[in-house]
């Protein structure tokens, strides 16, 4: 349980949620302006109190204790369950969520899944027993009681929930980069923006015809987007056409692009590498094939690509 | 009809009312003119399990395919239209239907000792739309750009005239408008029927449990199918006669039929679950040799689903970025408590019974297996950062899958192999459907325990096929090998089903010493359903008939006192009924 606290607890002083894991490489986390005393504006983040911390740890029962403390014990090593741990801030918060929901809901099937099994073998016919058992049909205050600890259970899981949507919805006031995302049938166009929004001239497009078959993500017929590391880059979604979403599995985020509505979302990549992105709503015949990838190079790598990247297109246009 | 139902039983059926019957159509034409809720009832279910075999090879069509990385089983375009009618069958014409339409026609007038529908012209009505409906939808693959292929949501602007060309898709939105009809008809027929034709005694709070589930069930089609009829009828117009209702260019809005869909679209989901959590509250029962643990508690659950149904949809809509996430997530797992209470019910009707391990029984439990990790998987869902990380992938392929082959499919089969010795007065062969079960339970895990994998991977859904690369390929075999076990034990309750027809094994009036109405009169049922009715002073009144010693208990334990009898049942007393029909003789159960 105590795992859960310390990200938030760390946040406050700026750090990223990975840092106890990652201790030599904090990132600065800048879409969570301090207030005035220090502290974020947010309401369901939990204020820096050990009192507070316990008070918490109560109400949350034996699964998400259990999970927490081997969230704490090992760090970054709990199961993932098959799920991705995030590469980004934002994505990291999901991944703890995700990480407790799943031990609260394997902890809940397991119980139930038992009673089950155990009365099917428990109260199974024996051969030849004609019997007829006692005809209790109601236990008023058992009822009540099992109607109360699903109460309690989703209301805890509704807590985490919203506190890490706060999380990963917030958005930066001043994102270090604005890359601007145009889904149509059947591509993506990154058109890149400085930090006050002007355009700088950096446009990275599908040039991929639709084929029969879809190539990997990381092949250059594909656009790839490059992030730097560390800093905080905000994603401009907007389509003209049919609705497409935008995935990066390894960033656990995914996000409609509507003709009509623009979205708006921040993603502080905390780790190097080249990430798969894949078009989720389902959006016409060549729907499989509408890939790209992402890249997340250091922050002085993505400015050096960034200026090569202006020179090579100023020139061939 | 009201008249029989309100007169004490003591005459039997009116002769006028057999005269009637004496000298009607046979054959073709008796099928075709019949209002009877009972031919209704199994042409209703036999429609519905054709719908259902049909979808099932679409969907062993797209497995296939999936097989292998860049297969050719099936071009893109036709993989489209595959998973497009493959949802639309399985949800708009076998799911609904086959509960709703079916079972609820055949066993509701006879759980409360009906002799019929209330409205029994309209009821044939219903049945006629929605095979015109169906048959409209699936012959979308004989028209020039086939079915339609927009995906069984239908969302706009995906859905008009420009981007989905053809009568392939005018075809599903009118059939979806016949059978959306067909619907309502029933819901309003249902409600009417439980409402007005109960038997003298069959309080609301008598009422068997499946019954009450298929009222809450009505309520729920008469609150979300106008609004999905009317939101095809919009899209029909912006297709047509040049409206913008659902496009920008116009002024107009493609998120609203995303609200319009899903509230339609999610009490739809529990449209399609409630029938089967009835079903399996009256198997469960039956087979435990108990009553149904927390009655009221299992009615007010229902009802709670119900209310919280129609206040959870846009959590369809958490990565739209256009919806309020934290009143639809709370909502949503709100929905888990009534869930919850109900699984607990299931298994404190178990407790200390004598639970008897027949095929109705094994898919029961099946379905309790299965339903509750859809329901931990929902739970998952339902919070909107989880969702985003998973929305449209396989992952929620494995739930929805999980939640609705889980009722619909488990508990409908259940229902059938429950019932069907009263519809047909024919046994099916026990140890063909347990092998049934057995594929289906195994094959069920292998199919989608994989797919769950494969979405926290990021495979998205609805995707032809997909590059060696990915690493989906190993998972993708183990998901098609499952759905071919799935395939084999449908295979094997279809020869069950021949079997029966071919060599059959008579079945008596109560083969399973069960408790409700239906059981009281021969199987199959005479015309009208019923010579006598036995008092009803529970919720179980065959059970009470024939084990007179060993009624429900109440609250503290105590054996209940006798009841009077309602006025002008002074006739009906205890062994009015024959004890050849409707008594439960062990022996009789030929297995």
């Amino acid at each position: 349980m105590v795992g859960f606290l310390a990200t938030p607890l760390a946040n406050v002083g700026g750090v990223t949620p990975s840092a106890g894991s990652e201790p030599t490489s904090p990132v600065p986390r800048q879409d969570a302006p301090l207030g005035p005393l220090g502290l974020t504006g947010d309401p369901f983040r939990p204020a820096p109190s050990a009192g507070r911390s316990r008070r918490r740890v109560g109400r949350l029962g034996v699964p998400l204790v259990l999970g927490g403390g081997a969230l704490l014990l090992g760090g970054c090593n709990v199961p993932t369950f098959g799920a991705f741990r995030g590469s980004t801030v934002q994505g990291h918060d999901e991944f703890k969520l995700w990480f407790g929901t799943t031990v609260a809901g394997l902890v809940v099937a397991a119980i139930v899944w038992g009673l089950i099994f155990w009365s099917l073998a428990r109260y199974r016919k024996r051969r030849g027993d004609n019997s007829i058992p006692r005809q209790f049909s109601t236990n008023h205050i058992l009822e009540v009681v099992y109607t109360t600890i699903p109460v309690i259970i989703v209301a805890v899981l509704f807590y985490f929930t919203v506190v890490t949507e706060n999380e990963i919805d917030a958005v930066s006031s001043h994102p270090a980069e604005i890359v601007h995302v145009l889904a149509y049938r059947w591509g993506w166009r990154f058109t890149y923006a400085d930090s006050s929004n002007r355009p700088q001239g950096v446009v990275i497009q599908t040039t991929a015809e639709p084929s029969y078959y879809a190539r990997a993500a990381t092949s250059k017929e594909y656009p790839q987007m490059v992030l730097p590391e560390g800093e905080t880059v905000r994603i401009v979604l907007t389509t003209n056409d049919v609705i497409h979403g935008f995935y990066v599995p390894a960033f656990n985020f995914s996000r409609y692009a509507q003709s009509g509505v623009t979205n708006r979302f921040d993603f502080t990549p905390t780790e190097l590498g080249v990430f798969r992105g894949q078009c989720t709503q389902y959006c016409g015949l060549y729907h499989a094939e509408m890939l790209f990838s992402v890249r997340v190079v250091s922050a002085t790598s993505f400015r050096s690509w960034l200026s090569a990247e202006q020179t090579t297109q100023a020139a061939a246009s | 009809m009201t008249a029989i139902a309100e007169q004490p039983l003591t005459g039997g059926i009116p002769p006028h009312a057999r005269a009637e019957h004496a000298h009607g159509p046979t054959g073709l034409m008796k099928w075709i003119t019949s209002t009877d809720h009972k031919v209704i009832g199994k042409s209703y279910l036999i429609t519905s399990f054709v719908f259902f075999c049909m979808a099932g090879i679409m969907a062993m069509l797209m497995r296939t395919q999936l097989a292998a990385p860049d297969n050719t089983v099936v071009s893109q375009h036709a993989y489209n239209e595959l998973f497009t009618m493959h949802g639309s069958l399985m949800l708009y014409l076998f799911a609904g239907p086959f509960a709703f339409g079916g079972l609820a026609n055949y066993i509701v007038p006879l759980q409360i000792g009906a002799p019929d529908m209330a409205f029994p012209r309209l009821n044939a009505l219903s049945y006629w739309l929605y095979l015109g409906g169906g048959l409209t939808m699936v012959s979308g693959f004989l028209v020039v750009g086939g079915a339609a292929d927009f995906g069984w949501v239908a969302y706009a602007p995906l859905s008009d005239a420009v981007n989905s060309p053809g009568a392939g898709a005018d075809m599903w939105i009118m059939a979806l408008v016949l059978t959306g009809f067909s619907a309502i008809f029933t819901g309003v027929n249902i409600v009417t029927t439980v409402f007005y034709l109960r038997a003298p005694g069959m309080t609301m709070f008598r009422v068997p449990i499946f019954t009450w589930n298929m009222v809450v069930t009505a309520i729920l089609i008469l609150i979300a199918f106008p609004v999905l009829t009317s939101a095809l009828v919009m899209l029909w117009c912006d297709r047509h006669l040049g409206t913008h209702i659902f496009e920008v260019s116009g002024g107009g809005v493609p998120v609203l039929w995303q609200n319009l869909f899903w509230f339609f679209g999610h009490p739809e989901v529990y449209i399609l679950a409630l029938p089967f959590f009835g079903i399996v509250t009256e198997v469960i029962p039956v087979f435990s040799k108990k009553p149904v643990f927390g009655y009221r508690t299992m009615i007010f659950a229902t009802i709670a689903i119900g209310a919280l149904s129609t206040s959870v949809w846009a959590h369809h809509m958490f990565t739209t970025g256009t919806v309020l996430l934290p009143f639809f997530s709370l909502m949503t797992y709100l929905i888990a408590v009534p869930t919850g209470i109900k699984f607990f019910n299931w298994i404190g009707t178990m407790w200390q019974g004598r639970i008897e391990f027949t095929t109705a029984m094994l898919f029961s439990i099946g379905f309790l297996v299965v339903f509750l990790f859809g329901g931990v998987t929902g739970i998952i869902l339902a919070s909107p950062p989880l969702d985003f990380a998973t929305h449209d992938t396989y992952f929620v392929v494995a739930h929805f899958h999980e939640v609705l082959f889980g009722s619909a499919v488990f508990g409908g089969f259940s229902g059938i192999y429950y019932w069907y010795p009263k519809i047909t007065g024919r046994m099916m062969h026990e140890g063909l459907g347990k092998t049934s079960f057995w594929l289906m339970f195994v094959g069920f895990w292998v199919t989608f325990m994989p797919q769950y994998l494969l979405g926290l991977h990021g495979m998205p859904r609805r995707i032809a096929e997909y590059p060696s690369v990915n690493g989906w390929t190993g998972l993708n075999q183990i998901s098609t090998a499952g759905a071919y076990m799935l395939f084999l034990s449908v295979f094997v309750m279809v020869v069950n089903f021949a079997i029966s027809w071919l060599h059959p094994v008579p079945a008596s009036a109560n083969p399973w010493d069960a408790h409700t109405l239906e059981w009281a009169t021969t199987s199959p049922p005479p015309h009208h359903n019923f010579e006598r009715l036995p008092p009803v002073r529970s919720e179980r009144p065959v059970w009470d008939l024939n084990h007179p010693e060993h009624r429900t208990l109440t609250a503290h334990g105590a054996t209940p006192r006798p009841e009077p009898a309602l006025v002008g049942q002074g006739a009906v007393g205890h062994g009015a009924v024959g004890q050849g029909a409707a008594t439960f003789d062990p022996e009789d159960r030929d297995r």
